[in-house]
């Protein structure tokens, strides 16, 4: 058998090897630069790797070819496995931009008293001599950038792969390093630890699924190309119970990643435990790639058969919201709040992926689910970029003050930052004027088009809730007093740490974005439009 | 001239306004400039009017497109319901700014949460203003959401003890509502997209063809919204709780202008777009606003504090509001609309007087007041104009809109009528029992030094800070410092009476009462086209009349005798 030489769309490709070609250049940087200089380097290599491939997304966005009637731009690359089309490109540009946000986050060394956020040593064991040693010599892992790149890498794949097994590895290049970074952090060390194995054990059981999914569905359709999956799925050829339940094996996979319930228990204890910024980024980004692999997958290789699947979704959307809702209700803690917030997220996401309809029940005009859901997706990840960025300014003694009370009177003493996490939460609530809720119309709308009128009341519904546990921090932070500890001394509250221009320069875009997108929506409801469908 | 954008610069003044006021340094020069910016809306509102032509329908209209994706224009129009409402609302702001001049202002360094008041109130102004003006719905409902905020603001910032929960209660209920109304909303698009192009102009949606079941469904979402916010018998229980905690100021923009979005939605979208079934919903609407009639008022007269007394009033006259517009018939459509007007004018001065009698009472509670008559003449003198236009009393303005309503109600049912006209025999009892105890009597001036250390709910302009403290655990330092505030300043304070310019606040009020009882023409003159529109509009679709067919004709003749 003849070795024919693959041929690679390098050009269309150019962001992904940027990034990818950049994680390695960091780990290089990693082995040969001494210490003293690791940091600024990899900083620096960080950010040009990511404005580098946005420029050239940006670059590749904007000279897609049109296909099917002008109702997709894009192209296969790489001999099929990979697709370069209108919402990859979308989301490419969302998981830099959201990157950029993480990396500044994670080179803040101002708020840690001039070390970052990170472990100094992750090897050495918590309470030992030689951490205390890292620790007065004040190392850092530097090694979390190109991590961070790899990741990116990984999520950039994740939604353009055009087969399973491409799918699959994307997947784990972008879980792999996050449960690396996860055990990382500098303070409550055993908390990062034990909430890094968790994810990991959680996760490399639900890539089992997602395994069997693939081998299950190639038993079904004999091919791992989504389109060839479609086709068999057309055709109706094979055996219906393979498909069946390798689909769901495929979906239990990505509804982990995306934290949909009823795998939604690793959310509050990694989002807790990772370090914050660390939370910050993976959980922005990963449900924007997450989301679009989701899409990809069950609209490109499932779409001709969403009658099996979208009662799956049904049920799913709305176990989601509702124990997302709800249970973050009782949460005292801010990032397990926001933990269970995200997971009410994904429940409205998915009520914008269950909202698909056929082009032709479609009117002119009229917003497709997958541009709400993309919309949506920006919206979601700016915010909680943002407010996750607010939450490791807000400190006592003992680090970031996370506890409920703790945030009592914030508003008087720091109206500012305040005033942004108000937004960022008003936003998550879906309060008009903001971008969460033209985010939150968008889906909604589509499902309603859908004829998913159950799915809407409850999301109604649950926003009713969410919006309770929103407006209760915006409550206790404008318009309470700190507590009075039992000694009828005030007890310790929260204060505001100034940080670097690298934090204050994220919330701020944030907000900006958030106001911005909220008050005039049209471009970037045109840029998802503009993205057209899938190609197939 | 006729391009110039006047509506836009209604909406910006207040708006541009607050964010200018909120930024500047001075607490006393922010009231200052807050005030000329209300008066200056005053001023463009004033403009606005001058220029409405009678008889012509939607005018001053300006329409952009804002999101095209989803058929969102940014359109603005004034037409005769709205020219009205406007105008309550341009008039209202300034008094109220000009009351909580010294009312707003907690002392003790707080100088910040002056400044707050007057800039979220001024927010609070112009969103109001846009939710009257909005001729699209997405629109509409996006300004009826964002009014939200600075009235949220409004109540959990001032106000006394216990606000903080108030302001959660309020948000709960009116966020709820929003939500529901968010349903309906995408339901409108997605029959507007099946008719063809989505749009979200009134225009375009009135003219739609929906099917009853939609139709139907799509018009509870905006009822349940509407009688949140207007309040109506269930869903009122906000109510009571806001305006008890909050300043009076807060509550005349919330009760007079805030509230009067649902009442105005109800004509503007749940009659205008769904005549079908506004006309089917009757009966449950005309019960509820029965229900609230009498509830209401039963709660009113049983209450002790002052300004729950005062909002609950207000339940029974959404009540009578209501039962006006949806009696389908031009006597009851008119009356509802100058309802709402009166309303706005009466309450305002009841709740603004109430509050300087609280003033000098340091207390909210009746039972502890009483004698307030001697002290303060003149103060008495309007605090019972202001009741005596709450009951309605020939002469005062209120009284030609309640009887419009009641005539449509006989005529709509008659034991609706009789059921509307027990009403005015409770609001005679709640109003004069109020004024008996609170101005005539000895007053308890002896007994008061006895009664001051069981202050529990002094009223919030005694307490040290705007902010102070929010209902749980707060609540417990609050009362701790209360015994030496209650001594620190007189126990009671000097019941001296109204100064100058608070007698200047109050008189445009008055006068506008008066003036309307005397001479309701011009009100009329505003309103009537509208009605008219809206009753050709609604009968267009109408099967079955709720009115007897031989009945219009008398309707028509009574008109013209206006």
């Amino acid at each position: 058998m003849d070795f024919v030489k693959p041929t690679i769309e390098y050009a269309e490709l150019a962001p992904l090897l940027i990034v990818l070609g950049g994680a390695c250049l960091g780990v290089v940087v990693e082995a040969f630069l001494p210490r003293a200089v690791r940091r600024t380097v990899q900083v620096a290599l960080a950010t040009v790797v990511l404005l580098a491939a946005f420029a050239t997304t940006i670059w590749v966005a904007t000279d897609l070819a049109e296909v099917a009637d002008g109702a997709a731009r894009g192209l296969l690359a790489a001999e099929g496995t990979i697709v370069v089309d209108g919402p990859t490109v979308f989301l490419w540009g969302l998981v830099l931009l959201l990157s950029l946000g993480g990396v500044a986050l994670f080179a803040e060394r101002r708020i840690e008293g001039g070390v970052s956020a990170f472990a100094g040593q992750a090897a050495a064991l918590p309470g030992t001599e030689a951490e205390r040693e890292v620790s007065t010599r004040g190392w850092e892992h530097t090694e979390v950038y190109p991590l961070l790149l790899f990741a990116v890498g990984g999520m950039m794949l994740f939604p353009a792969s055009n087969d399973l097994l491409t799918m699959f590895v994307a997947l784990e290049v972008l879980s792999l390093p996050l449960y690396l970074l996860t055990g990382l952090a500098r303070r409550r060390r055993l908390l990062s630890q034990e909430a890094a194995l968790k994810y990991f054990l959680l996760g490399a059981f639900s890539s089992g699924f997602f395994l069997y999914g693939v081998a299950l569905v190639y038993g079904f359709a004999g091919s791992m190309q989504l389109a060839a999956i479609a086709e068999a799925v057309r055709n109706d050829t094979g055996n219906q119970g393979l498909l069946l339940v390798g689909m769901g094996m495929l979906a239990v996979g990505l509804l982990f990643k995306v934290g949909a319930a009823p795998f939604q228990g690793w959310t509050p204890d990694v989002y807790q435990g990772a370090p914050t910024a660390v939370t910050a980024f993976m959980s922005a980004a990963t449900k924007v790639a997450a989301f679009g692999a989701l899409l990809r997958l069950f609209y490109v290789a499932f779409g001709s058969d969403r009658w099996s699947w979208q009662p799956m979704m049904w049920v799913i959307a709305i176990l989601t919201m509702v124990v997302g809702a709800v249970v973050a209700v009782s949460q005292t803690d801010v990032k397990r709040m926001l933990a269970y917030s995200s997971v009410a997220h994904t429940g409205f996401l998915l009520t914008g992926v269950l909202g698909v309809q056929g082009a032709g029940e479609l009117a002119d005009g009229q917003v497709t689910s997958l541009q709400a859901v993309l919309f949506y997706l920006a919206t979601y990840g700016v915010a909680t970029l943002g407010a996750f960025a607010v939450v490791t300014l807000v400190r006592d003694s003992n680090g970031e003050a996370t506890h409920f009370d703790r945030w009592a009177g914030l508003g008087r003493r720091s109206p500012w930052l305040a005033g942004a996490f108000a937004l960022y939460l008003l936003s998550m609530a879906g309060i008009p004027l903001t971008a969460g809720f033209v985010g939150k119309w968008a889906v909604f709308t589509v499902a309603m088009s859908a004829g998913a009128w159950p799915v809407v009341l409850t999301a109604i519904a649950s926003s009713i809730v969410a919006i309770f546990f929103y407006v209760r921090y915006i409550r206790i932070m404008f318009f309470a007093e700190p507590d009075v500890g039992p000694d009828g001394h005030p007890g310790e509250v929260a204060s505001v740490t100034t940080p670097s221009l690298l934090t204050s320069a994220t919330i701020a875009a944030g907000v900006l974005a958030t106001i911005v997108i909220g008050v005039v929506p049209g471009p970037v409801l045109d840029l998802a439009s503009r993205a057209g469908d899938f190609i197939r | 001239m006729s391009d110039f954008p006047w509506l836009t610069v209604l909406v910006a003044v207040p708006l541009v306004g607050s964010v200018v006021v909120a930024a500047l340094p001075r607490a006393e020069l922010a009231k200052l400039v807050a005030l000329l910016v209300s008066v200056l809306t005053l001023g463009v509102g004033v403009a606005v009017a001058l220029q409405y032509e009678l008889r012509e329908g939607m005018q001053l209209t300006e329409t952009h497109d804002w999101i095209s994706a989803f058929g969102v224009h940014y359109a603005l129009g004034v037409d005769g319901l709205s020219l009205l409402m406007v105008l309550l609302t341009v008039v209202l702001v300034p008094l109220v700014l000009a009351y909580s001049w010294t009312h707003a202002d907690p002392g003790s360094g707080a100088s910040g949460s002056a400044r707050s008041f007057f800039a979220w109130a001024l927010a609070l102004e112009a969103l109001s203003l846009a939710v009257f003006l909005a001729t699209d719905v997405f629109l509409f409902y996006v300004v009826f959401e964002a009014t939200l905020i600075p009235a949220y603001f409004l109540i959990g910032g001032f106000g006394k003890a216990g606000r903080g929960a108030a302001a959660v209660k309020f948000l709960m209920f009116q966020l709820g509502g929003g939500l529901v109304l968010l349903a309906s909303v995408i339901g409108l698009y997605v029959v507007s997209a099946q008719a063809g192009e989505p749009s979200y102009l009134h225009s375009d949606l009135a003219a739609l063809d929906m099917s009853t079941a939609a139709e139907r469904w799509i018009f509870a979402g905006f009822l349940i919204a509407f009688v949140v916010k207007a309040p109506l018998f269930p869903l009122h229980t906000w109510l009571a709780d806001t305006t008890e905690k909050a300043t009076p100021g807060t509550s005349v923009l919330l009760v007079c202008v805030l509230d009067k979005i649902g009442t105005y939605g109800m004509l503007r979208f749940c009659l205008e777009l769904f005549p079908g079934a506004s006309q089917w919903a009757t009966p449950l609407v005309v019960t509820l606003a029965l229900i609230s009639i009498v509830y209401g008022a039963l709660l009113a007269i049983g209450q002790d504090d002052l300004l729950r007394l005062v909002g609950l009033t207000s339940l029974s006259h959404f009540g009578f509001i209501t039962l006006g517009i949806f009696a389908f018939s031009s006597q009851g459509q008119s009356g509802a609309i100058l309802y709402m007007v009166n309303h706005g004018l009466g309450t305002a001065a009841l709740f603004l007087t109430a509050g300087h009698v609280i003033e000098r009472r340091g207390t909210s509670s009746i039972r502890r007041m009483g004698g307030m008559e001697k002290l303060a003449p003149v103060l008495a003198g309007l605090f019972l104009v202001a009741g005596l236009a709450t009951l309605s009393l020939p002469g005062l303005s209120p009284f030609v809109s309640e009887l419009l309503v009641i005539i449509a109600a006989f005529d709509y049912h008659w034991w609706v009528g009789a059921v509307a006209v027990t009403g005015i025999v409770l609001a005679a009892i709640y109003v004069l029992s109020m004024y008996q105890r609170v101005m005539t009597g000895p007053g308890p001036l002896a007994g008061d030094h006895a009664a001051a250390g069981e202050h529990h709910d002094d009223p919030a302009h005694r307490e040290p800070a705007g902010h102070g403290t929010a209902a749980g655990p707060g609540t417990g330092t609050a009362t701790a410092t209360r015994p030496e505030a209650a001594v620190a300043p007189p126990a009671v304070p000097e019941a001296r009476d109204l100064r100058p310019h608070e007698v200047a606040v109050l008189t445009p009020l008055v006068v506008g009462l008066v003036l309307f009882g005397f001479f309701p023409m011009p009100l009329f003159d505003v309103a009537n086209p509208y009605v008219e529109d809206l009753m050709a509009r609604v009968d267009v679709d109408d099967d079955a009349p709720a009115v007897p067919p031989g009945t219009t004709v008398e309707h028509a003749a009574e008109e013209g005798a206006h």
